[in-house]
């Protein structure tokens, strides 16, 4: 690709503004950075529409921007699961989530893992909790940098040698200096004009494209008929259903969620979000249908993206799209949106995944007497390390290492479910026998996963019928069983029922402690 | 939430539907078929996505309906 000046100095000038905004972010809502619940939680203050562009921002990465079309570009029906996957959830979070809300508010619990600690009063159960949100992070923040990759080739930048990586090294340095500056404070700001962008770009995208190859029907035409649908098949539909519900059942188990939830200013304004955040899920849903249009403009197929199909395959359809159809200050502002989405949720990831090394790791087994100012000096830290190791991880070792570990990574959190989720409602689970079914749950997804290349549906054979289903599913009911088998046996002797949390502690309004 | 019985039963009946409905969903057969078409979207893109706006509208309703009064 040509170096693409007019879009590279758009590019430049909104990374520069969202610098500027991410510094500026330390002094909004002004609060004592020394706190870990100030940098890692912004103190708990944001109202309804800033938790909106926030988790918005959050769950909505640059590299979905990147993959759910690209899927639909070279697989087709199967990438719009993005869409039901959230159906399923939001209603979920609406009844759910409160509850963990007021429980943290309740006890100043500022992770997941802090609430198992109090819940069932065992450090171990809440050191898994942890290092699952730990490891379920970190390949998720270095897909962010591929996104960045993807959207800096294409704007023709190509450094040789050992410059190579130099512009991802840059918009991460960036990243890791307002971050430790400014903790969560600063991608809830940049997330507003992120998410301002992305709209933008998408509804640009939808009303253009569509119009100059004369209405959808012809952007439909243009993929490959046995594409167009699932195949019409019990395994088929077994996959799509159970890929989107394992996908939406791990979706607000993941840290950066937690963080996202807990830094609300009150419960109904998770309430209120569960049925706002949707309008993101129909964005989803039009940018998976970009990789249509790609394969309607025949994008594939133009020499001039030979090069960059063959580095960066189908996720560089989406791009390629843009530079085809956009003129180029507009591409840049396109590559703009996509680029500062990746530094959004890889923020919050990063501090997400600090504060539970902090709270949970640092100050539980390591210092336990540590002030609040070095359990947050911990946690800016934390989070360098976890920017660094994620840079590290796209430069040395192959993009697909990358992509295999995020899809583990999901199909490992979902295990921290029936600690966290049943634990809200209640107690009877027994914290040794969560731990084992965790333990279960890890080992036999994992192997599940690593038996079939890394794929996401294991074709299980029961009693002679092979069902395929999500990985993430199976592992999951396994994990369950184990859990409720060993608390029944555990029930047969003497157990510990610690637990610091009181009913009321599930309702509480807000104002509490912090 | 809720203070006298009655309203609380009358909240979970509320949670209760909130969350089985979207499950319809799973039932992939349902939607995964071309016809009929919608501004040239074949039915399977634009159920799913009008599925959205109709869980959009249902959590609001059912937010409306389980919030307590403002003082």
């Amino acid at each position: 690709m040509p170096l693409n000046v007019t879009a590279l100095t758009v590019f430049v000038l909104f990374f520069a503004l969202v610098t500027y905004v991410g510094f500026a972010a330390a002094r909004w809502k002004r609060g004592n950075l020394d706190h870990l619940h100030e940098w890692g939680l912004a103190g708990g203050k944001f109202g309804t529409l800033i938790t909106w562009f926030l988790l918005g921002g959050d769950l909505y990465t640059a590299y979905t921007f990147i993959a759910v079309p690209a899927l639909a570009f070279g697989a087709g029906a199967l990438a719009f699961f993005a869409v039901p996957y959230t159906i399923v959830i939001y209603p979920f979070v609406f009844v759910v989530f409160p509850r963990l809300w007021s429980v943290a508010r309740a006890r100043g619990y500022i992770t997941a893992a802090d609430f198992i600690r109090g819940r069932y009063g065992d450090r171990w159960l809440a050191l898994a909790v942890a290092l699952t949100g730990i490891l379920a992070t970190l390949p998720y923040v270095a897909l962010q940098l591929v996104g960045l990759e993807v959207v800096i080739a294409a704007m023709g930048v190509q450094l040789a040698g050992a410059l190579v990586y130099l512009p991802l090294i840059i918009a991460f340095a960036i990243l890791a200096a307002f971050d430790y500056f400014s903790g969560l404070r600063a991608p809830a700001a940049i997330a507003i004009i992120k998410d301002i962008m992305i709209y933008i770009t998408v509804f640009a995208a939808i009303i253009v494209i569509p119009l100059e190859l004369g209405g959808w029907g012809n952007v439909f035409a243009a993929v490959p008929k046995d594409k167009l649908l699932l195949a019409d098949n019990f395994g088929s539909y077994t996959g799509y259903a159970t890929l989107f519900l394992g996908s939406a059942m791990a979706l607000f188990l993941y840290p950066h969620s937690v963080t996202g939830v807990l830094s609300s200013s009150s419960r109904h304004v998770i309430r209120r979000n569960a049925a706002l955040l949707p309008a993101y899920s129909f964005l989803l849903g039009l940018i998976a249908l970009l990789g249509y249009m790609a394969l309607a403009v025949g994008v594939g197929k133009m020499p001039a993206y030979a090069t960059s199909f063959k580095a960066f395959g189908a996720n560089f359809a989406v791009p390629a799209l843009f530079l085809q159809v956009f003129p180029s200050w507009f591409a840049g502002f396109a590559f703009a949106s996509i680029g500062i989405g990746a530094l959004v949720p890889a923020a919050i990831m990063s501090i997400a995944a600090a504060n539970l090394f902090s709270r949970n790791i640092y100050r539980e087994f390591v210092n336990p007497h540590c002030d609040p100012k070095q359990e947050s000096q911990m946690a800016k830290t934390m989070s360098l390390v976890v920017k660094v190791g994620a840079l590290l991880f796209i430069i040395f070792l192959p993009n697909e290492y990358a992509i295999q570990m995020q899809l583990l990574g999901g199909i490992w959190i979902i295990h921290t479910f029936p600690a966290v989720i049943f634990g809200l409602y209640t107690r009877w689970l027994d914290s040794k026998a969560l731990l084992a079914g965790w333990a279960v749950g890890m080992i036999s997804g994992t192997w599940m996963a690593a038996s079939i290349g890394f794929r996401p549906i294991f074709p299980l054979t029961i009693f002679g019928t092979t069902v395929p289903a999500y990985i993430a599913i199976y592992s999951v009911i396994l994990n369950f069983a184990v859990a409720v088998v060993l608390t029944l046996v555990f029930n047969l002797s003497a157990r510990s029922r610690a637990d610091e949390t009181l009913p009321g502690d599930y309702a509480v309004e807000g104002g509490a402690g912090h | 939430m809720a203070k006298n019985p009655e309203t609380r039963s009358q909240v979970r009946g509320w949670l209760l539907f909130l969350l089985l409905v979207p499950l319809l969903v799973l039932y992939v057969p349902l939607y995964n078929t071309i016809e009929p078409t919608l501004f040239g979207f074949p039915f399977f893109y634009w159920f799913q996505l009008a599925w959205i706006v109709a869980s959009m509208i249902i959590t609001a309703v059912v937010y409306y309906g389980t919030e307590p009064r403002r003082e």
